[in-house]
């Protein structure tokens, strides 16, 4: 994982409250098993007018956000299905941090596993930066726009997840010891929570 | 430990397997379960990586979001064959990669297939107390046996599925509490829609959400499901019933089940009467009437008998509906009766008893059940429940998720105002420029006969 330390750039303006993973990939967009293929996709219901002409009114297809790596977002971004393919689209499209009021839980843990930053600034603030040229700073957990300055709050582990592009998988099974006694006394104490292969 | 603790608190307790100087808790994970759409991209993703999949037993994979619901117009059985384009590769390769990785599958053709948040109880393998995650943001509704169960993305689905534990910091505690009684006519949907609209679409705040009151006390387990369902519309990260006698009289016998469940560990599976929840919600269960959805969120739903507010200009323009509207009387094309949500065999039950001896009206293109699971399916045929919903005019398909969402395969026709027991209303969702009214299914059932939004209380079974 892509190490997240600071980060310049636009901030398109995709403001609308409860945007959902369906609109950011929809379903039918997602054509590949794998976790590549879906940029083309990205905001497809909102990005393209018929016969996929792009929408020259959708903030990421003006010219001034041209390679934006942020989002400005609205309350409950990212909400509805989990599917991680919205988060792959992001990044695949070249979208490093998403900045908003609110995010849907799932949404902010899939952004943490793939070195997106989902920053959580009041709704006034996300006003002030959307379409600014934007300075996220993830050490100092401060955001920059416009001769203003923001702070925001983010908990220690993904924040060292992000700052240092850590496999968080290869970290778990260092406490692999720790998870294997835990289960040899949990099969005692629950043998009901465990299962047979059946044929 | 002798603090007074929630629910949720409980299960985390007892999942505790270790904490990271940073607060963060490894959470013992008991079940993992795929479906076709996200599985085997996990599955691939963890072998390509060279990583086991830790407890295989305790894994399991359902095909159930793009399969066609049509039996094959030759065979009459079921295949791979799906509309979706390619969507055949997520079937087979979810197959494949499951057959490798040695974890249990309910494949196409299975007597035990449907919906993995319907065959996950119907088969016992959701329980009280249990920690069970899948990457499908509706795993909450499995909260309703008790079981802490919450949706996730596909790389925590491997972490799960490699480590047998998540990362998480321990989630803020909601307790929602329905009091009084529900009048006829009126779903556990209809409490869940409710909720949603009155306190917003973000309002469960990442919380575990707890059920409660009397009026969730008195709901069958099947509408628990329903109710716990709609909690990530709600923005929580997921919602739990507290087990009671129901619960277990329900999943005495299921395959995957314990013997009995006898014992401290399963009576201790509720709050402390004096816990202390993060947020509390009360509502007057008396006060709810059927529910429909207006606009392009869930929290944009009112009353059947109510009018369309001002809401956001996209989602009025989206959905065709000004301020002021009055919802009933609008005119649909499409009736969809299935989903996570509301497929189950009360589910059917009561829409049935609704159809029964009448017909939908002539303007209504597209009519749909389609049942949760396999099991679900022989149940209602075995009540004679799919010859009143073809009776009625209904097409009467095979389990899966349906049309719940389009996929770019089967959909309705175009520009179709859709009345639907599905889950969600998102621009889209069921196709582009598609305009879906999620509701109960007595109100779906009610709606295509009237050919209109229609109040089920005025539907005379």
């Amino acid at each position: 994982m892509i190490p997240f330390t600071t980060l310049t750039g636009m901030a398109a303006p995709v403001l609308a409250d409860n945007v959902d993973t369906d609109t950011i990939i929809p379903s039918r967009e997602m054509k590949s098993t794998g976790r590549t293929g879906f940029a083309d996709g990205l905001f497809a219901p909102w990005r393209y007018l018929e016969g996929r002409m792009p929408d020259p009114a959708f903030a990421l297809n003006r010219p001034e956000f041209a390679g934006a790596p942020i989002l400005a977002g609205g309350v409950n971004f990212g909400c509805g299905s989990s599917r991680e393919h919205a988060v792959w689209a992001l990044a695949e499209f070249g979208i490093r941090a998403v900045i908003a009021p609110g995010f849907a839980p799932i949404f902010a843990a899939n952004c943490i596993r793939n070195g997106l930053l989902p920053v959580v600034l009041p709704r006034d603030a996300v006003a002030a930066l959307a379409g600014q040229n934007v300075t996220i700073d993830l050490a100092a957990q401060s955001v920059t726009a416009a001769g203003q300055e923001w702070r925001f709050a983010i908990d220690a582990e993904p924040k060292e997840m992000l700052l240092e592009g850590l496999d968080v998988i290869d970290l778990t099974l260092k406490f692999r010891p720790e998870i294997d006694a835990w289960t040899a006394l949990d099969r005692v104490a629950r043998p009901w929570a465990y299962l047979e292969k059946r044929a | 430990m002798n603090s007074p603790r929630t629910l949720v608190d409980k299960i985390w307790d007892a999942h505790s397997v270790a904490v990271t100087p940073s607060g963060i808790t490894l959470l013992a994970i008991d079940r993992v379960f795929l479906h076709e759409r996200t599985g085997a991209n996990a599955l691939k993703s963890m072998a390509a990586a060279g990583r086991a999949v830790r407890d295989p037993a305790r894994v399991f994979a359902v095909m159930d979001h793009i399969v066609d619901t049509r039996p094959h117009p030759v065979t009459g059985r079921r295949s791979d064959q799906t509309a979706v384009p390619g969507g055949q590769a997520f079937i087979t390769e979810t197959r494949d990669a499951a057959l490798v990785a040695g974890i249990t599958l309910f494949d196409v053709t299975d007597s035990d297939q449907g919906i993995t948040h319907v065959i996950s109880p119907e088969l016992g393998i959701v329980l009280p107390g249990l920690t069970l995650v899948a990457p499908d943001s509706h795993t909450c509704t499995q909260g309703a046996l008790g079981a802490l169960a919450w949706g996730i993305g596909s790389s925590e689905a491997e972490h799960a599925m490699a480590c047998g534990v998540l990362r998480l910091p321990r989630p803020k505690t909601m307790r929602v509490r329905y009091t009084g009684t529900l009048a006829a006519g009126v779903t556990a949907k209809d409490l869940a829609l409710a909720l949603i609209a009155a306190h917003g679409a973000a309002g469960g705040a990442g919380s575990a959400v707890e059920f409660a009151g009397e009026a969730v006390a008195a709901l069958d387990i099947e509408a628990r499901m329903t109710l716990c369902n709609m909690a990530t519309e709600f923005a929580a990260m997921t919602a739990i019933i507290a087990p009671d006698e129901a619960t277990y009289a329900w999943l005495a016998g299921r395959r995957y089940a314990p013997a009995g469940f006898d014992g401290p560990y399963w009576a201790d599976l509720h709050s402390d009467y004096d816990a202390v929840f993060d947020a509390e919600i009360t509502l007057d269960a008396a006060a709810i009437a059927p529910m429909v959805s207006w606009g392009t969120s869930p929290e944009h739903a009112i009353a059947v008998d109510g009018t369309v507010p001002q809401g956001p200009a996209r989602a009025h323009d989206y959905i065709g509906l000004a301020a002021g509207t009055r919802l009933e009387g609008t005119p649909i094309d499409a009736a969809f009766i299935g989903s996570c949500t509301n497929s189950r065999l009360s589910d059917l039950r009561r829409a049935a008893a609704l159809l029964r001896g009448k017909h939908i009206a002539p303007s209504i293109r597209t009519a749909l059940v389609v049942p949760g699971s396999r099991a679900v399916k022989r149940a209602a045929e075995a009540e004679g429940l799919d010859a009143v919903f073809r009776a009625a005019g209904f097409e009467w398909r095979e389990s899966g998720c349906s049309l719940c969402f389009y996929a770019g395969g089967e959909g309705f026709a175009p520009g179709s105002r859709t009345i639907s027991s599905t889950n969600r209303n998102f621009e889209g969702r069921q196709g582009p420029g598609i305009r879906t009214h999620i509701a109960s299914p007595e109100t779906v059932a009610a709606s295509a006969l009237a050919g209109a939004i229609a109040d089920p209380r005025k539907c005379a079974p």
